[in-house]
């Protein structure tokens, strides 16, 4: 018996200290490198050519951020990333509800065909393309504009909204869907009143996945967007730090502004990511 | 693949001669929503033109283009044959190119798995602060590449950064390191990035298939007397195949396509001693003296076939081993 309580005992001494102590230290580890990335994006000029290096600044310039959004340059590229980012989702929605829920609910000649189609894109990245990508933007005279690149990445981050939409339809009983049709839904009418908001969770899902891939995307806009103006931010920011000048703080301050809207929508998809994950691909 | 039959099993061909009479009692779904092919079609056009278009076009182009001949400013002169690859297996960089590419991505892959493995186990188990964790772990998988590769090259720095500072108050190492500069440690210090940046991810797949895991075969197992080890191989493992397998697959494909941790840390090396394969290809077509568009897209076509080669390689490997 006595052993038996010293081994309860040392379980919730596991449970409550050691597990909450070894999260904090690996989630301190995940983000020790962000850290970084923040304490040097308030440090002022001077500081960053201190040696020995410090972790903190000594004088906190929260002012760099403040820089950085009054930069014309910066609110170009934003803008340019906004702009291509929000596209290529309302295009990948376009194209993959109506190809998700048709290939859920149906079986017709083709349909593997298509669904295999589907997945071979999803193993070519933009970037094992990329120079058959400038070949035809630079052929259908492309290049340095806004389709060209809302285009690829809506093309790219397809597979990835029709598998996971077509996992939430497929969930989605038949028979809510007939029952609204009896109740004299059209086909669109069910889809748009029952089918889609069941199935809201994949479709907010699809709608971050493919806003942040669009968001974080760089080859592709390095290669066909060579324009100041048409620069995105990926792309823009590295002009703040060159063989010439080094303003590391002002990179570092842009990147925390494009990145932390980016962890905060995909936090808020968490629930949903494991779901959303193994609908497309383990199970 | 497994979300198609899925979805096939829970819905049975709408024109199955096998439809049970209560289907068959129903007009609407004979009249209205049975149709020949062209509403597929319809559903499935704008679909068929993106992919079409802007996936499998470009392909074309690319094997195209491999077999021309391009002006320096990338204006069309003409077929080439295959002029293009044997003046890519004539590079002198090719060799230590492709080790670069096959150590890469075979470090990074391996290393990955095996500390997703035990992340994902950790973040299994019910604690305090847990999401906390869970969230902290997504930071570097949402956040833009190019981004954590331009932090990486800051903390990586001899003079002024971090990494050298804190490693000489560990007393890990005497005096600073060229990270980045430095011929034996530039390699591992792009695939430590590498893996910080893959394990978000694999984490998250193997975590849940660990959740799809039945709880009752764990308490089977502890009935059984096995030990804790005993029941991670006998019971966790192998049923968590089906997500190796994936995370496997996917994680091949992602880190051999990864182009901007190498492009970024590698910037002011010259040549070609630290590239692989794609940031090889990159270079020769848009960065170097070469401006080779076609010897580029001769490198992509093997690229495509290498990383397919492996995939395959793998999967045959892995299928041959559930056979034996």
């Amino acid at each position: 018996m006595a052993s038996r309580r010293q081994f309860a005992w040392q379980r919730s001494v596991s449970r409550r200290v050691v597990l909450p102590a070894a999260g904090l230290l690996l989630a301190t580890t995940v983000l020790m490198p962000y850290l970084v990335m923040f304490f040097t994006a308030v440090k002022p000029d001077a500081e960053l050519r201190a040696t020995p290096p410090r972790l903190t600044p000594t004088v906190w310039r929260f002012g760099n951020f403040a820089d950085v959004v009054r930069d014309p340059s910066f609110q170009s590229w934003l803008k340019v990333s906004l702009v291509v980012s929000l596209a290529s989702t309302a295009v990948v929605l376009v194209a993959a509800v109506p190809a998700a829920y048709y290939t859920a609910r149906h079986r017709f000649r083709g349909r593997t065909a298509f669904l295999f189609l589907v997945l071979v894109t999803q193993m070519f990245a933009p970037t094992a393309l990329v120079v058959g990508l400038y070949r035809q933007f630079f052929e259908a005279n492309l290049i340095n504009t806004y389709a060209a690149l809302i285009l690829t990445n809506s093309a790219f981050n397809l597979a990835f909204a029709i598998w996971i939409l077509n996992g939430f339809f497929a969930s989605i009983p038949r028979e809510i869907e007939e029952a609204a049709a009896l109740d004299g839904c059209g086909r669109i009418g069910t889809l748009r009143r029952v089918t889609l908001p069941l199935a809201m969770p994949g479709v907010v899902t699809a709608v971050i996945f493919t806003f942040i891939a669009a968001w974080n995307e760089y080859v592709v806009a390095l290669t066909l967007m060579t324009e100041e103006s048409r620069k995105p931010l990926t792309v823009g920011i590295n002009s703040y730090v060159t063989a010439y000048e080094q303003h590391w703080s002002a990179l570092f301050a842009a990147s925390i502004i494009a990145i932390v809207p980016v962890v905060v929508l995909f936090a808020s998809i968490e629930r949903y990511l494991v779901g959303g994950l193994t609908a497309g691909s383990v199970r | 693949m497994d979300v198609a039959t899925t979805a096939a099993e829970g819905s049975p061909p709408v024109a199955a001669p096998s439809a049970t009479p209560r289907r068959r009692s129903r007009p609407w779904r004979q009249n209205r929503w049975r149709q020949g092919s062209w509403p597929a079609l319809l559903w499935l056009g704008p679909s068929l033109v993106l992919i079409v278009g802007v996936v499998l076009y470009p392909a074309y182009l690319l094997v195209r283009a491999s077999f021309s001949r391009y002006s320096i400013t990338g204006l069309y002169r003409g077929s080439a044959g295959t002029d293009n690859y044997t003046n890519l297996a004539g590079q002198d960089a090719l060799p230590t190119v492709l080790m670069t590419t096959l150590v890469w991505v075979v470090a990074v892959v391996a290393i990955t798995i095996v500390l997703s493995l035990g992340l994902a186990q950790f973040l299994d188990k019910p604690f305090f602060g847990r999401r906390v964790v869970r969230w902290a772990l997504i930071v570097p998988w949402a956040a833009s590449l190019i981004m954590t590769a331009r932090l990486f090259v800051w903390i990586y720095d001899y003079y002024f950064g971090i990494l050298n500072r804190f490693l000489q108050w560990l007393h890990v190492i005497d005096g600073p390191v060229d990270w980045l500069g430095d011929d034996s440690t530039i390699l591992p210090a792009m695939i430590a990035v590498g893996v910080f940046v893959s394990l978000p991810f694999t984490a998250y797949v193997f975590l849940a298939g660990l959740q799809s895991i039945p709880r009752d075969l764990y308490e089977a197992a502890k009935m059984d007397g096995a030990s804790a080890w005993r029941t991670y191989r006998s019971v966790t493992l192998p049923l968590l195949r089906p997500a190796l397998l994936v995370a496997i697959v996917l994680n091949m494909i992602y880190v051999f396509n990864s182009f901007p941790i190498i492009w970024t840390l590698n910037d002011r090396n010259p040549g070609f001693s630290h590239d692989t394969t794609i940031t090889f290809m990159y270079k020769i077509a848009f960065k170097s003296a070469l401006r080779d568009v076609g010897m580029s897209a001769a490198m992509s076509v093997v690229n495509v076939l290498l990383i397919l080669v492996a995939v395959l390689f793998y999967l045959r490997t892995v299928r041959w081993r559930e056979e034996a």
